[in-house]
């Protein structure tokens, strides 16, 4: 079916100001690739069967409404952690902010470089785990990011690495629009964890296509920074060979609009993969979770465990789905997703979704939304722990499934004490 | 000690008056037991005192030590002294019992303009006095009461009360569900505790509760109200003979 004319414009006028960065030829042809397809599907729209909850219209206008600078008093998150960093400045590589991009057992390089080469790995990834993650579902915007990504950097672990990559997003101009795209492949039997920590820019679109072969071990913990105004579109899509491990977190607390995705394919047989996040918002503040895991193999185990804490007029959605092909037997899927509503004003919406062609599996999933247990919330009380003090702690109990997916515990220790400050300086009157 | 005065209550929600007028003076250093039939208002009593949404006192007052507890927040009751031993314990999964005592120690320490206690010496303290009470590590380190069976949450409603100290324990029917051995753990556990300067309303049906923790003197609660005053002897009579002869007796 041909795009709508109107749709068409629209999509055009959101991209009329960027342009297809130069590169190798097979960078140029992934790139055209992602053009056409966004082009062919259009900008997302209310009645698109994905985009009910979340309304687009601020990632799809052509520039930018703008965000203010987030001034935090806090020390920098994982600051304790030893790391390899690698500096964005409102989407920007920043080479004397970063450390030096060699380690062992990886290869570093930035997107335009390696999308330079005429010979490169990534050739078999850019664009191509995003193209697969777009049936059944479309997902414009991580088109659209294969298409003008202007950074990034592309990730190959060939052993276990000793210390994680962390991305940095610093956000510092009030009108930055970026685009990020990563590449990682996880060798056979290689090790990585990578962090993300910031908001990178008053609308950020990111897209991150990682690769796990046999046995590897991809660890992803991610902060999106405590930035009230900005806008994110964000697409994780990953892909899982056999006896594969992929675990992701997302600390998600403010933001004027979030829309987080994560699309898993499991191909190898006993492959886990979990997908975890906690949010947390009070007041303007739309924070969206979309996940598609799809089982493509015997005896694997997938996980979704996403919470929010919501208060004042926030806003919650989530959209899960598990799906479960013929012949993935003895497939172990769990997905939970909750929200603890701090006050009345708070909106969760829903859309859980199991799909199953095969018939010896497990399969669950749960919803839910509730207050604060009065109860529990009196049994503290009534042994001397202060109203605000018994919320908080009720309100991290509520979260502690989602944090307890980080593995590291000095990285879960760290993402902890961000909410505590969060909760208390959100504290009801 | 606690001193409550013609106390009216009924809840909030429906019109319905449960507390019609008690009157009930505890002493320091005094165990004070209440007896009476099941639904006369005993848990609404220790509610009511520790500060429960959801009930409106109409008429009365009640104090601790002199000071007007209704106009209190269940947190400044409780680090005023005041502690409930739950009828029925909560759980709350995600909160680590040890945690929890922590935090509960600390918080009324800090009320109190006292330090906190550091995590060595809460430590110490607490291995003891779950020790004494054969609350195992593992018991500690789950989340509160989650998965408890009714006789662990008792003993651990009674670690909580050595942990914190407090000044006026109220018991609510701590004695039930809990088999013969650990009826004796926790009558040691709050004999353990007794002292001048510390009183005890022990909630309960069964006489037996009685035989390890002696009362000083008994109540009869029936209809909202404390229509019979005694000594022990009178913990015998309602073990024999049920209430019927004191409702009876009174009306
Ligand atoms: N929140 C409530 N809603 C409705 N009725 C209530 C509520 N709380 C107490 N009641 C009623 O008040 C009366 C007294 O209840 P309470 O629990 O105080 O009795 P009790 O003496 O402790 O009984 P038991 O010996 O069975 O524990 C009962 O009739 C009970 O149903
Ligand atoms: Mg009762």
């Amino acid at each position: 079916m041909a795009l709508p004319q109107a749709k068409l414009d629209a999509t055009d006028a959101r991209i009329a100001a960027l342009t297809l960065p130069e590169g190798a030829s097979w960078a140029r042809e992934a790139r055209e690739g992602g053009l056409l397809r966004l082009r062919t599907m259009g900008l997302p729209g209310p009645r698109d069967e994905y985009w009910r909850f979340t309304r687009p219209d601020a990632l799809n206008a052509a520039s930018t409404p703008g965000a203010a600078i987030f001034k935090s008093d806090e020390t920098a998150l994982f600051g304790d952690i030893d790391r390899l960093r690698v500096v964005f400045r409102d989407g920007v590589f920043d080479a004397d902010a970063s450390d030096d991009l060699s380690l062992e057992n990886i290869e570093i390089e930035r997107l335009e470089t390696a999308t330079a080469k005429d010979i490169h790995w990534a050739k078999d990834l850019y664009g191509v785990l995003e193209t697969r993650g777009q049936t059944p579902v479309k997902r414009p915007f991580a088109a659209m990011n294969t298409a003008f990504a202007t950074d990034g950097v592309v990730l190959r672990a060939t052993g276990k690495v000793s210390k994680p990559v962390s991305l940095v997003y610093l956000h510092e101009k009030t009108d930055s629009d970026a685009i990020l795209h990563f590449v990682i492949r996880v060798e056979t039997g290689a090790d990585l964890t990578v962090l993300e920590n910031g908001p990178a820019a008053a609308r950020f679109n990111k897209c991150m296509e990682v690769d796990i072969c046999d046995g590897g071990t991809f660890h992803h913990v991610r902060a999106q920074g405590r930035d009230h105004e900005r806008l994110a579109v964000t697409h994780l899509f990953a892909r899982l060979g056999e006896e594969s491990t992929f675990k992701s977190f997302t600390l998600t607390a403010n933001g004027r609009l979030t829309r987080n995705e994560a699309v898993i394919e499991i191909t190898g047989d006993n492959a886990t993969a979990h997908v975890a996040g906690a949010a947390v918002g009070d007041g303007d503040f739309h924070h969206d979770d979309t996940v598609f895991v799809t089982h493509d193999a015997v005896n694997c185990e997938s996980r979704q465990v996403f919470k929010k804490v919501l208060r004042n007029g926030a806003v919650g959605t989530f959209q899960g789905k598990i799906l479960v092909k013929a012949g993935a037997q003895k497939t172990d899927g769990y997905q939970i997703s909750q929200a603890l509503m701090l006050d009345e004003d708070a909106q969760f919406l829903a859309k859980p979704e199991l799909e199953i062609y095969a018939d010896d599996v497990i399969c669950s999933h749960g919803s839910t939304s509730g207050a604060i247990d009065d109860e529990a919330l009196f049994y503290l009380s009534s042994r001397g722990i202060p109203n605000a003090e018994a919320q908080d702690l009720l309100t991290l109990a509520f979260l502690a499934e989602a944090i307890n997916e980080i593995e590291n515990e000095a990285i879960a220790a760290d993402i902890l004490s961000r909410l505590e400050g969060w909760l208390e300086r959100h504290r009801s009157a | 000690m606690l001193k409550i005065n013609n106390l009216h209550v009924k809840l909030e929600e429906e019109d319905k008056q449960i507390l019609k007028g008690v009157n009930l003076e505890v002493p320091a250093g005094k165990v004070h037991a209440i007896m009476g039939p099941n639904g006369s208002g005993k848990s609404t009593l220790s509610y009511v005192l520790s500060g429960k949404d959801g009930y409106e006192v109409t008429e009365g007052s009640a104090t601790l030590e002199g000071a007007e507890l209704l106009d209190l927040d269940p947190e400044e009751r409780a680090a005023a002294g005041l502690f409930l031993a739950f009828q029925y314990p909560v759980e709350i999964p995600g909160v680590g019992n040890m945690t929890f005592l922590r935090t509960a120690v600390n918080a009324q320490r800090k009320a109190r303009g006292e330090d906190e206690l550091s995590a060595a010496d809460f430590l110490k303290l607490i291995r003891e006095k779950a020790k004494s009470l054969k609350i195992d590590a593992d018991m500690l380190k789950r989340p509160v009461n989650v998965g408890f069976s009714g006789g662990e949450k008792k003993r651990n409603e009674i670690l909580q009360m050595a942990m914190l100290e407090p000044k006026m324990c109220i018991l609510d029917e701590t004695d039930s569900g809990l088999d013969v051995d650990a009826m004796k753990l926790v009558a040691e556990g709050v004999n353990a505790l007794r002292s001048e300067g510390r009183s005890f309303l022990v909630i309960t049906h069964y006489q037996r509760l009685l035989d390890h923790i002696k009362p000083d003197v008994v109540h009869i609660m029936a209809d909202g109200r404390i229509i019979k005053t005694g000594g022990p002897e009178l913990a015998l009579e309602v073990e024999n003979n049920g209430y019927a002869d004191i409702l009876t007796e009174v009306a």
